[in-house]
């Protein structure tokens, strides 16, 4: 008896904590989305993130105000992703060039900017955080209380803009104009539609989203800004998108799925297993997924390195 | 005649010059808008860029090290310089450098009955099989089933980073408090050349394998293929190329080169595995073949710089206590930079209208 109970308990811990995970790739997930919808890899989505960790927990170091360091973040992340739209699209750039570019900037930048602010280029202080979700608190209500109540805030913006994204994407002329871009952009390009300013507002979306994931990191989970804790969940999001098969709805369970090899990483640790063969799990996970699945899908468009006018 | 030949020769030199530019441009961009940085949170950077000079090239001494630095460097910059000749992006390139370094590392310590000369060769070649090898693994799925070689390659450094970690922490650490494995025996050392410099004979092998890694991609049936592969795989199917075969090989001779890298690394400077050794090495690969102009002897002239820019960064960080990170933000910057060939030509024209003007 007492076994199964431990076992419900770790089960449920476990639900959390995969749900928790979910959320940053599924920020960066959405992120990948925005941007490859018009046409644009975006490889960057990792450094956008990291910057996001730096960001939120920088602004809410000094005005302890979690919220206020959301929408900075945010901002940060506009520009960062105004940054690669420019580059890919104004200047033509190699998208992959462009994005790598922004990744290894940020490998250097954010622990710079940590070792003159707190002192260590491996972690920040600690800074205030969002507020859990609150609990309903009924008897009937516990298994949900105990998964949601250690959830975020900001699990409650994911839903709501996943299902946005959904609304707008397949219900709306908006959307259908943002899909006939990714779809064929010549084609797109011939029926008089502004293309690149679609392409701008997107790109500039999928920054803000990817940012948004590293906010998590830092405000819900850590509590304080650490050196590469983003840990390649910027790219382990662009695999989500594949696997969710560039749909909103669809990358939040895939992201789900990814969220979970995270959370049995977390849930092991402590235990027999070398702790380095542990963190492998997320990254086996995605590639096995990856290979898995990658040959039925095919993208919304065949985006080329060098994006032709 | 003559003045026909000489009139040739002075349009290659002016190409030769021509490449140059852009290169040159992303470096100065790179170290304005770092300066702005530095001057932004209050330092010189007029006098960290001259503590930086004067540690890379002032001396013998620091000549060596930024020749140290630059070695691994050239290994990964060609490494990426091949695969990407075949269209193909090798951004797993730190991994293959860690676990080429280790596969070397175990050869050093595990086999000390080997002989002299061959011990080393095994050793090295061992690194670049098991660099190749982490190549492969990456570039199979999209010859199988079109994952992109990105996406792989990321997630195996990942796991590579790991793994090697895993090893030297636990089957294979050394008696002692830190993570290292055992000394590699003395058969398998890569010699030093310029004490009391690090500079090893490592150096040597990275200049002769830039050269062979140019012989083979400008004068050979392979070479030839893997360009054809590159620019049009079209055209390369109807020439009866075989594109996966192209695209493996040319793969895993890029993870070669990085493993290689590591292993020189490995045998010459550190002469025994040490967790997270790699100050991002595999990373400078990228801004090297990029900066290197996608030419193996390019490559050698960028990593030179980037091996100065690292052994000047360790002096800035003695005397100044700013990290070395300041070195990627330039390489990021570089990189940025060289990602748009239509933002230089840009600027050129702009420069070149208001020459007119003038």
């Amino acid at each position: 008896m007492k076994v199964v109970m431990l076992f419900e308990i770790n089960l449920l811990a476990l639900s959390a904590a995969t749900l928790r995970m979910a959320t940053p790739i599924a920020f960066a997930g959405l992120g990948g989305l925005m941007s490859e919808r018009v046409g644009v890899m975006n490889i960057a989505l990792e450094g956008m993130m990291m910057m996001g960790t730096l960001c939120s927990a920088y602004v809410s170091y000094v005005t302890g105000n979690p919220w206020i360091a959301l929408i900075a973040t945010a901002l940060v992340g506009a520009i960062l992703g105004g940054f690669h739209a420019v580059l890919c699209i104004r200047y033509r750039g190699s998208q992959i060039v462009s994005g790598f570019g922004i990744n290894i900037f940020t490998f250097g930048f954010t622990p710079f900017v940590s070792s003159i602010v707190w002192g260590s280029r491996g972690t920040s202080e600690r800074v205030a955080g969002l507020p859990f979700l609150p609990t309903l608190g009924m008897r009937e209500t516990l298994i949900i209380d105990e998964i949601l109540g250690s959830q975020s805030p900001l699990l409650i913006l994911l839903v709501i803009t996943v299902v946005l994204l959904h609304v707008v994407l397949y219900k709306t002329s908006l959307g259908l104009r943002i899909r006939a871009i990714g779809a064929n952009p010549k084609a797109a390009l011939s029926s008089g539609l502004n293309i690149k300013k679609y392409q701008y507002i997107c790109i500039i979306i999928s920054g803000i989203f990817a940012s948004l994931g590293g906010a998590f990191l830092v405000l819900s989970v850590a509590y304080h800004y650490s050196t590469g804790m983003t840990a390649g969940r910027g790219f382990i999001g662009l695999v989500a998108m594949i696997l969710g098969k560039w749909k909103p709805v669809n990358v939040l369970g895939a992201s789900i799925l990814l969220g979970f090899g995270d959370a049995l990483q977390i849930s092991l640790q402590g235990s027999e297993i070398p702790v380095q063969l542990i963190q492998t799990i997320p990254y086996l996970l995605t590639i096995f997924v990856l290979i898995g699945v990658v040959g039925k899908i095919v993208p919304p468009t065949g985006y080329k390195p060098h994006a032709e006018d | 005649m003559r003045s026909i030949r000489q009139s040739v020769q002075v349009n290659r030199l002016s190409k030769l010059l021509f490449a140059g530019v852009p290169p040159s441009l992303a470096v100065i961009t790179a170290l304005i808008v770092t300066a702005f940085i530095l001057y932004l949170i209050g330092k010189n950077p007029w006098e960290i860029y001259h503590v930086m000079l004067f540690a890379s090239f002032s001396d013998i001494y620091s000549l060596g090290t930024t020749l140290t630095q630059a070695t691994p460097i050239i290994f990964t910059g060609l490494g990426f310089v091949i695969a990407f000749r075949a269209g193909l992006f090798n951004v797993g390139l730190e991994g293959q450098l860690y676990l080429g370094a280790f596969a070397a590392a175990y050869v050093g310590f595990a086999l000390p009955f080997l002989p002299p000369i061959l011990h080393l060769i095994v050793a090295i070649f061992t690194g670049a099989l098991v660099g190749g090898l982490w190549a492969f693994l990456a570039i199979i799925p999209k010859v199988k089933t079109g994952a992109h070689e990105v996406i792989t390659g990321l997630m195996l450094t990942y796991v590579a980073i790991l793994l090697t970690s895993y090893l030297v922490n636990y089957p294979f650490k050394a008696s002692g408090w830190a993570p290292y494995s055992p000394f590699i025996a003395e058969n398998a050392q890569l010699p030093r050349i310029l004490p009391p410099t690090q500079l090893s004979f490592g150096w040597v092998l990275a200049i002769i394998f830039a050269s062979l890694t140019y012989v083979l991609l400008n004068h050979t049936t392979l070479g030839y293929e893997i360009t054809i592969v590159g620019l049009n795989k079209e055209a390369a199917m109807s020439a009866g190329i075989s594109i996966n075969r192209t695209v493996l090989l040319a793969f895993t001779l890029s993870g070669c080169m990085s493993g290689m890298g590591g292993a020189v690394e490995v045998l010459g400077v550190h002469r025994r595995f040490i967790d997270l050794f790699s100050p991002g090495y595999g990373w400078d690969g990228i801004a090297v073949g990029l900066l290197g102009g996608l030419s193996p002897l390019g490559a050698i002239f960028a990593a030179i710089l980037l091996g100065a820019l690292r052994a000047g960064g360790s002096s800035v960080q003695r005397i100044t206590g700013l990290t070395l990170d300041i070195v990627t933000i330039i390489q990021g910057i570089i990189i940025l930079f060289l990602a748009a060939p239509m933002l230089y030509k840009h600027i050129m024209r702009k420069l070149s209208e208001s020459s007119y003007v003038v």
